[in-house]
């Protein structure tokens, strides 16, 4: 489904990622795990085209993407979510589930400023699927609450809702455990694997998190520096040699 | 407290929340209706100034409210408008055709300010906007053959299809008619997928981008329809002052309508109104304190730029939400009372962007 092919990338002197290739197959849960600086969220970016690949190719479901704009990618069915929350702070987290749904719309400005029965309609279409997904993830609660008065674990979720909107083939979800406390972790996992039996969503994960990525992952890709150091299955890669040496050191 | 029972998703879509929320609404505009039959006629040119001001504020309140980007050169925007829709009246367009033409062309020129700004945001924004505001004021005051350069340029009085408008009253009910319209299309506009795209490049614009809205477009059309606003606010205005010269179009002019939105209240509709009032009766209000000033204070310039400056300082430093977020406060400590809590509305310490680590 989605495929790197020996991408690099540098920053100034620092090479971020270099010769990176990997897979991810369709229905697939694929986790990218590495020590801090590893440059996992790196490979976010470039998939996300925040970043330009110096080297390699990108490619989603048998296209080229590595050059698309960044909000381009969305379109093609790509959702992510942000390590540190990127929600709309100052709106309600209904907002940030309709805004979600930019991608679908199909009014123009014009019919917009009439609010023409069309308009209309596709208001309660959004508003039906925010609901669904606000019924997925229990955030009934929140539902009318502004994001900035939120506690930290309820805005990933919210934040996992909002990529859900967007009604993605792939789901990113970049570090979705880290700041959540044990049993919200334990939720995400069911959540996760929902996300990915139920809705069909093939999901790439950056993750801390060993139990995690050892309770829904399918395949991981350890790095380090930049590098790939293997892939393969959880249990596997966490008794790898060079994974258990860049997390130790030698 | 009242409780609004929902039975459908279109409760959250309609512009009133309640039927008594709607009837205060249409009490407002009734009374705007029939004001004109008891006000002075001072009172009434006043209210049309409002009007006009909440116009342009709407626009500027597109911008800088819901999108983020701040612009310090709106006032080249209205004289655009103004200028624009005087000369083609001036070779006899009629009014219902060279007002809209006005709008339609001074959004075009947002359009190229909006893709210059694509590159920029915050302080530099603002001064790249304040210099293109300069260099409208200066193309101006030195086109003589098309605008009448500093000798002015004569508006001809309003008239449309053949029924005049130059009466103070008749003038009234058009700036109002314009307004509501303007107010129903932004409504419109806001509680759309156009709308929420403008908020979402407000709060995150790398948020914004991974949900696939493009900044281009969206930055673009901000301004453009920003523009547009404030070019007919502009087209309006210059039927109000009758004669259009370049010193009428100053940065001051631009600093009261960032303030409009600032001490209204930014992201709300309200504060474009509280804001439109608040610029129009304030220097009525200097004007009558001036009377009871000592003479060598009162008859010493800059005194109005000095309490404008003052109070948009206050608000910033208490009430960044301006009159709106009063008005909100207020009205919960009503609803809740006696229950309200004091500390409903503190705020978490926010950082700007550029504090924050990634």
């Amino acid at each position: 489904m989605l495929e790197t092919k020996g991408i690099s990338v540098s920053f100034g002197g620092v090479h971020a990622i270099q010769d990176l290739s990997f897979q991810v197959e369709e229905g697939e849960i694929f986790s990218i795990m590495g020590p801090n600086g590893a440059g996992k969220t790196t490979v976010f970016n470039l998939i996300s085209r925040f970043y330009d690949v110096d080297e390699g190719r990108i490619s989603f479901e048998g296209e080229d993407i590595t050059n698309v704009p960044p909000h381009a990618i969305a379109r093609r069915g790509i959702a992510r979510t942000f390590q540190n929350v990127e929600l709309f702070d100052h709106e309600t987290v209904l907002k940030n589930l309709l805004i979600a749904q930019h991608i679908h719309r199909k009014t123009s400005v014009l019919t917009e400023f009439l609010f023409t029965p069309k308009v209309r309609n596709q208001e309660i279409t959004f508003r039906k699927k925010a609901e669904d997904v606000i019924d997925l993830l229990h955030l009934q609660n929140y539902r009318e609450k502004t994001v900035d008065s939120l506690p930290f674990g309820i805005r990933k979720i919210v934040e996992i809702g909002r990529a859900l909107c967007m009604d993605p083939k792939l789901l990113l979800l970049d570090e979705p455990s880290s700041g959540l406390n044990p049993e919200e972790s334990e939720d995400l996992s069911f959540w996760i694997e929902d996300i990915n039996e139920d809705l069909g969503i093939t999901i790439l994960m950056v993750e801390h998190d060993m139990n995690l990525i050892g309770q829904v992952s399918n395949r991981v890709l350890a790095m380090a520096d930049g590098r790939q150091l293997t892939i393969g299955k959880p249990e596997e890669v966490r008794v790898h040699p060079d994974v258990v040496d860049a997390y130790l050191g030698t | 407290m009242r409780f609004v029972l929902k039975t459908n998703y279109g409760r959250d879509i309609d512009i009133f929340k309640h039927r008594t929320h709607a009837i205060w609404y249409i009490v407002l505009v009734g009374l705007l209706i029939v004001a004109p039959l008891f006000l002075d006629i001072f009172y009434e040119k006043q209210l049309t100034e409002l009007f006009i001001w909440a116009i342009a504020g709407a626009g500027l309140m597109l911008l800088v409210g819901y999108t983020g980007l701040v612009s310090l050169g709106h006032v080249a925007f209205m004289a655009l408008g103004a200028y624009i829709h005087a000369i083609l009246y001036s070779r006899g367009w009629p009014l219902a055709l060279s007002i809209p033409a006005s709008a339609v062309m001074t959004g075009g020129i947002g359009v190229l300010i909006g893709v210059a700004s694509l590159r920029m945001t915050g302080i530099y924004l603002a001064i790249a906007t304040l210099a293109f505001a300069m260099i409208v004021e200066k193309v101006l005051a030195h086109w003589p053959a098309l605008t009448g350069g500093h000798s002015g340029f004569r508006v001809d009085d309003p008239n449309l299809f053949g029924l005049s408008l130059d009466s103070s009253t008749a003038y009234y009910y058009t700036c109002l008619t314009v307004l509501l319209f303007v107010f129903l299309a932004v409504i419109n506009l806001l509680r759309s997928p156009t709308g929420r795209s403008f908020i979402a490049v407000r709060d995150s614009e790398i948020s914004a981008q991974a949900l696939g809205v493009s900044l281009l477009r969206t930055k673009t059309l901000a301004f453009a329809l920003s523009a547009a606003l404030t070019g007919l606010a502009g087209a309006l205005y210059a039927h109000r002052i009758g004669f259009l010269f370049p010193d009428a179009f100053t940065i001051m002019t631009s600093i009261m309508l960032l303030m409009l939105v600032v001490v209204g209240g930014l992201g709300s509709l309200h504060g474009v109104v509280f804001g439109a009032f608040f610029i129009t009766i304030v220097p009525q209000i200097i004007a009558i304190v001036r009377d009871w000033l000592p003479a060598e204070l009162a008859q010493r310039g800059g005194l109005e730029p000095l309490i404008f400056g003052g109070v948009l300082i206050l608000f910033l430093m208490f009430e960044p939400l301006g009159f709106y977020g009063r008005w909100v406060k207020i009205r919960l400590f009503f609803s809740q009372f006696p229950l309200y809590r004091r500390k409903t509305f503190l705020r978490q310490k926010s950082y700007l962007k550029t504090e924050r680590v990634h």
